[in-house]
């Protein structure tokens, strides 16, 4: 038992070792591939934060992704790069209060009504975008250069090289976990968890539960939006379809597969799902069949995802009775 | 020289035309024990559900040392000083013992936003949570997953959670329910011992132990105050026997247990009544 968090840490260590070296033999393709994962781990992370942790499904995260990646969109100069450091915390900033607005309403409801009504404000945002001029309608919106981390005259270095932006994504990802695991820690993380276990008797703790999960919510909503940026950044447009209801069901997928509850297993989702969605796309073009299988099989076989894996496989080997 | 706690006057709970609570007034006062008797369907739950804020009253007034109370939440009572244990076992099931206490101790000490300190770094916080494990008798079970405890144990540790609260008034809804006669006698005893610095509302079907612990009985049926008093003046009374023997299901149990007690006088310590008890 107490080897345990030692060899997670060492595991973790391990994992950011190779991500980190991926870059000095990955092509150019796999490296963009790879952002892309990182990325999304970011985004199933924040919405883990509702879902495994708070106890609240939410249908509708999406939104919160999309609307910081339409706002550098926005914001950004058309024919100069903008600042990193105003458009980043603006785009999320954005998101933040989005969510805020959102969470007020929203969070009044339970249970299927709440997948309900978050699923109708991320279609709402939808339609802002897709029926509206502000964004461009369906079409969409080009950024046409990914903003510089300017301070004065320094550039300290250039989102604009794969690289570098590749190795950007990788430290705001491990932020986002480090920052995720601290607050998880906290006593506003421990009455989350108490909300998911059990709502109505840390009502009768003391604990006025709204108060929690708005900041839950926001804080979710604000790292969807550090996602969102990212993402815009990576492929330089933004479409309406960031904020649709696949999005957010295709993040949900995501922290089901890996396992909820655990950031770590919003990674593997992430990963894992990325990996599928190419590796099926290249056998056939019928790729969403063989995708859905695999979600079935893991909710199914594997309820606590794949994050559960080693440990399930451990106990298997020892019920198989060898001793080697 | 007694000091009213909490005070709940002709408070009433209608849903839709079936009037749940109808004019019931109760005083709770520092150091001794009320209990609520009645038969099933009486209004018990519901009374305990007025007072603790998770039911609004359709009508009447509740005072805390003084102050109205009557429009507070659940979450704002319980921080006044009101906790509240259930007929059900509503514990968190997954946590430890401890992280169950912590979270009840965590509720006196909510600076909000504090968002990067580890919460088994409040020492008072988890100090809390040691203490009342200990004087609910959980010693040495604080590690234990909460939902792997025995039942008794789970009933002792829905107490430890409200003591964690720093509650001056306890409402325990049937803290005996489903216990055997040794655990029981234990819960007695832990509630006799709380009873002396705290007001407590003890609802509880086993009359043995209430008239055993209890300083004031409150009989209710069918939503409204039958009777209020001392357990012998409760015991002598006339239309108290009636409710009871007329209500089929109690019957049995109510004829037999309240005649038998007679003899017990009002003492408060006295929970050998109990281990006698089949």
């Amino acid at each position: 038992m107490r080897t345990a968090p030692r060899t997670g840490l060492i595991a973790r260590l391990v994992a950011l070792a190779a991500l980190a070296a991926y870059p000095l033999v990955g092509s150019e393709f796999y490296v963009e591939l790879l952002a892309k994962v990182l990325i999304l781990g970011i985004f199933a992370m924040s919405l883990d934060l509702l879902v495994g942790f708070t106890g609240l499904v939410s249908l509708g995260h999406a939104a919160f992704f999309g609307i910081a990646a339409y706002a550098v969109a926005l914001i950004s100069p058309e024919y100069d790069p903008a600042n990193l450091w105003l458009v980043m915390p603006a785009a999320i900033l954005a998101s933040a209060l989005a969510a805020l607005v959102i969470g007020l309403l929203v969070l009044r409801t339970k249970g299927i009504y709440f997948i309900m009504v978050t699923l109708a404000f991320s279609q709402m945002g939808f339609y802002l975008f897709h029926d509206t001029a502000l964004g461009g309608g369906s079409d969409g919106l080009y950024l046409n250069f990914r903003p510089e981390p300017r301070l004065g005259e320094w550039l300290p270095f250039d989102l604009a090289e794969g690289h570098q932006f590749f190795y950007f994504v990788l430290i705001v990802l491990v932020l986002v976990y480090g920052l995720l695991v601290r607050v998880l820690r906290s006593p506003f993380g421990r009455v989350l968890v108490g909300i998911k276990e059990n709502e109505h008797r840390m009502r009768s703790l003391g604990y006025a539960t709204f108060r929690y999960k708005l900041g839950a919510f926001v804080l979710a909503g604000a790292l969807a939006g550090t996602a969102g940026f990212l993402y815009a950044l990576l492929f330089g447009f933004v479409t309406p379809e960031l904020l649709s209801w696949h999005e957010s069901g295709h993040v949900l997928m995501m922290v089901i597969l890996g396992g909820m509850g655990s950031p770590v297993g919003a990674m593997i989702g992430a990963g894992t799902m990325v990996a599928l969605e190419e590796g099926f796309s290249m056998l056939t073009k019928h790729w969403q069949l063989l995708m859905g299988l695999v979600i079935v099989a893991v909710v199914l076989f594997l309820p606590g995802g794949l994050r559960a894996l080693p440990g399930r496989l451990r106990t298997l080997l020892l019920k198989g009775g060898g001793d080697d | 020289m007694t000091e009213a706690l909490l005070v709940a006057e002709r408070l009433s709970r209608r849903f839709g035309g079936l009037s749940a609570n109808e004019d019931v007034s109760i005083t709770l006062e520092r150091g001794r024990l009320h209990a609520l008797l009645g038969p099933n369907g009486a209004g018990k739950s519901t009374c305990i559900n007025l007072l603790s804020g998770d039911l609004a009253p359709s009508s009447g007034r509740i005072t805390y040392k003084g102050r109205d109370i009557t429009h507070l939440s659940a979450p704002q009572r319980s921080r006044v000083g009101i906790g509240r244990s259930y007929q059900r076992t509503n514990i968190f099931g997954g946590f430890t013992v401890l992280e169950n206490c912590r979270l009840a101790a965590q509720s006196r000490r909510q600076r909000a936003w504090r968002l990067f300190t580890d919460a088994c770094a409040l020492v008072d916080t988890l100090d809390k949570a040691r203490e009342v494990i200990a004087e609910a008798g959980l010693e040495g079970r604080e590690d234990r997953i909460a939902g792997t405890l025995s039942h008794g144990e789970q009933r002792q540790l829905e107490i430890a959670m409200v003591l964690a609260t720093d509650a001056d008034v306890l409402l325990l809804d049937e803290p005996l329910a489903g216990m055997g006669s040794e655990e029981a006698t234990r819960m007695v005893a832990l509630l006799d011992r709380l009873r002396r610095t705290r007001a407590i509302l003890l609802v509880e079907h086993d009359m043995d132990a209430v008239f055993a612990v209890a300083d004031t009985i409150t009989v209710l049926v069918n939503g409204q105050l039958l009777a209020s008093g001392p357990p012998a003046q409760i015991r002598a009374n006339v239309e108290v026997q009636q409710a009871y023997l007329g209500d089929e299901a109690c019957a049995g149990a109510a004829g037999a247990s309240i005649v038998p007690v007679t003899t017990a006088a009002s003492g408060h310590q006295s929970a050998a009544a109990l281990e006698t008890d089949p």
